[in-house]
């Protein structure tokens, strides 16, 4: 079974990706699609009715959406393979800009819409600096130059990555990514691992201290003093 | 080098194979694309700047030199052969005209610095109100985001094919964009509302329900037509600076302008 893990920011177009995708492999390989969200999603039910393809969804609730894709992913491949898919998409929720949740297996895809903003790459960190493929959607509602500007800034952020602009709601461009997904190998669910360093978890407002400013706080993070950034906490 | 660009036949909206089988656009050629709105202008000239290959609405495929383009081609604008300015009058990115035009410039692969001041000048002639290299593009109008936007694709977007939707719109000087963009031994395709536009480009491509429904070449009637009609636009075009420049309208204007 291949993997494909989808991720980017809310309403970047990860689901019309994900459509055109299934759309262009639906007669050719048999496909499973889960998705992770915080409170909220419909793509399950969506892509079940569009497609007939066997979906799942994940609610995270309290927990950052990629820490719960690591708790569950292994069950969640199981189930994918139980279904007999080729090919197992997951579609993560991408509001914790902290994780990534790709794997050292598979392919990551971070989707970006031309019109979040020319900084948004560079906010989202290891969601953009792991992914193996950038996909830039909603390019039919920008000027050529504007595309070209962000495919630049991304470039510049992430040499290595592989780039793709395309109108999601039409399918446009995409190729490229559809014979990536082809060659891209099988996975081993034994050693799936996640591919970053996940940042540390706790800290005492993570335990329930509601106290604001920094003299109530202790223990796991602390701030560095104006080496980077004037307020940028780190790990201890 | 680019010395010519095939498009291959597509559907119509209702899903008709449309009525040719090919079309080929040497360099050189000027083209206009007219019809009514909502007929498929601007998809057409979208499929050529994706370089459609069937995965468009309009399922069209372009090729170029006669080819397929190699997918390189497809996903890296520094070697992208087309310029492209959409009916889009509007900036999302958060940066000055400087910052944009040189992130511009380094993804099409143009390292010299001279390259943005030319832009910004030639885009003032354009628009009456000048552009600043520190304002944002975002605060632009839409017709300095327009004017910005065409210097940019002639200057930075340097590409043998510059495609142009409905550059008559938002006030800026057309007649000065269509002199600058003629005889350059580029392909110029526009797509236009405009008579006076239409009537100058060699060829008429005319659109109907999301198909080509007519190709046209010029005749040498409509080559004098197309001058006697430039003639009245510059007489439009100067009473439009009189009235702009808040003057009104005298005998003496009248006699020199209406003549
Ligand atoms: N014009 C245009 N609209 C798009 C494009 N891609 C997505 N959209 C629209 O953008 C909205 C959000 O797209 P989704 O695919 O639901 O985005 P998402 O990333 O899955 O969003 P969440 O899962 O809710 O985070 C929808 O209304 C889509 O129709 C595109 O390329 N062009
Ligand atoms: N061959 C086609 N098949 C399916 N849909 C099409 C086709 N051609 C155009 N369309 C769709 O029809 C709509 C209108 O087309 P388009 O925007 O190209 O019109 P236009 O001629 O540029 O109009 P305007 O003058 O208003 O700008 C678009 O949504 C476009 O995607
Ligand atoms: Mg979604
Ligand atoms: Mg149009
Ligand atoms: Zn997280």
């Amino acid at each position: 079974m291949k993997l494909l893990v989808v991720a980017g920011p809310p309403s970047a177009g990860k689901t019309a990706l994900i459509k055109q995708i299934i759309r262009h492999f639906h007669h050719q390989l048999r496909i499973a699609f889960l998705k992770i969200d915080v409170v909220k999603a419909y793509e399950d039910e969506e892509l079940q009715r569009e497609f007939g393809i066997p979906t799942k969804k994940v609610y995270s609730g309290d927990l950052c959406p990629d820490h719960a894709g690591v708790m569950i992913l292994g069950d969640a491949v199981e189930w994918a393979e139980k279904t007999g898919a080729d090919l197992f998409i997951m579609e993560s929720a991408g509001l914790c800009l902290r994780c990534s949740p790709y794997l050292t297996q598979g392919l990551g895809v971070v989707v970006l819409s031309s019109i979040s903003g020319i900084h948004t790459p560079e906010k989202m960190g290891a969601m953009v600096s792991l992914a193996d493929i950038a996909v830039v959607t909603k390019i039919d509602l920008v000027s050529q130059a504007e595309r070209e500007v962000l495919i630049q800034k991304i470039r510049d952020l992430h040499p290595k990555i592989l780039l793709m602009e395309t109108n999601a709601l039409q399918g446009t461009s995409l190729q490229r990514l559809y014979s990536v997904i082809l060659e891209s190998e099988e996975i081993r669910q034994a050693d799936l691992m996640l591919k970053g360093n996940p940042p540390i978890g706790t800290c005492t407002i993570c335990v329930g201290k509601k106290e604001v400013g920094w003299r109530h706080h202790f223990g796991v993070v602390k701030k560095l003093d104006g080496a980077i950034a004037d307020y940028l906490y780190r790990g201890e | 080098m680019l010395h010519e660009l095939t498009v291959l036949s597509g559907f119509d909206k209702t899903g008709k194979r449309e009525e040719y089988e090919s079309i080929v656009i040497h360099a050189g050629e000027t083209i206009s694309i007219v019809g009514p709105t909502g007929s498929g202008k601007t998809a057409f000239i979208t499929d050529i700047e994706l370089l459609a290959q069937g995965d468009t609405f309009t399922k069209r495929k372009i090729l170029i030199n006669g080819q397929p383009p190699g997918s390189g081609i497809r996903n890296n604008p520094a070697l992208k052969p087309i310029a492209m300015i959409t009916q889009n009058t509007k900036c999302f990115a958060d940066l000055t005209v400087e910052e944009f035009l040189k992130i511009h410039a380094r993804a099409r692969g143009i390292y010299s610095s001279k390259i943005i001041d030319e832009t910004i000048a030639l885009a003032n002639n354009f628009t009456g109100e000048k552009i600043h290299r520190d304002h944002r593009v975002t605060i632009l109008s839409g017709g300095q985001t327009r004017s910005l936007l065409i210097a940019d694709a002639i200057l930075i977007g340097a590409a043998p094919v510059i495609l142009l939707d409905e550059i008559e719109n938002a006030g800026i000087f057309k007649q000065e964009v269509m002199e600058i963009i003629q005889d350059t031994g580029k392909i110029i395709i526009f797509v236009t509302h405009d008579p006076v536009i239409a009537l100058h480009t060699q060829k008429r491509i005319i659109m109907e329900n999301g198909a080509v429904k007519a190709v046209l070449v010029q005749n040498e009637l409509e080559v004098f037509a197309a001058q006697r009609l430039s003639d009245l636009d510059r007489k439009i075009g100067a009473i439009r600076e009189e009235l702009r420049a808040d003057r009104v309208i005298t005998r003496e204007l009248m006699n020199l302008k209406f003549a």
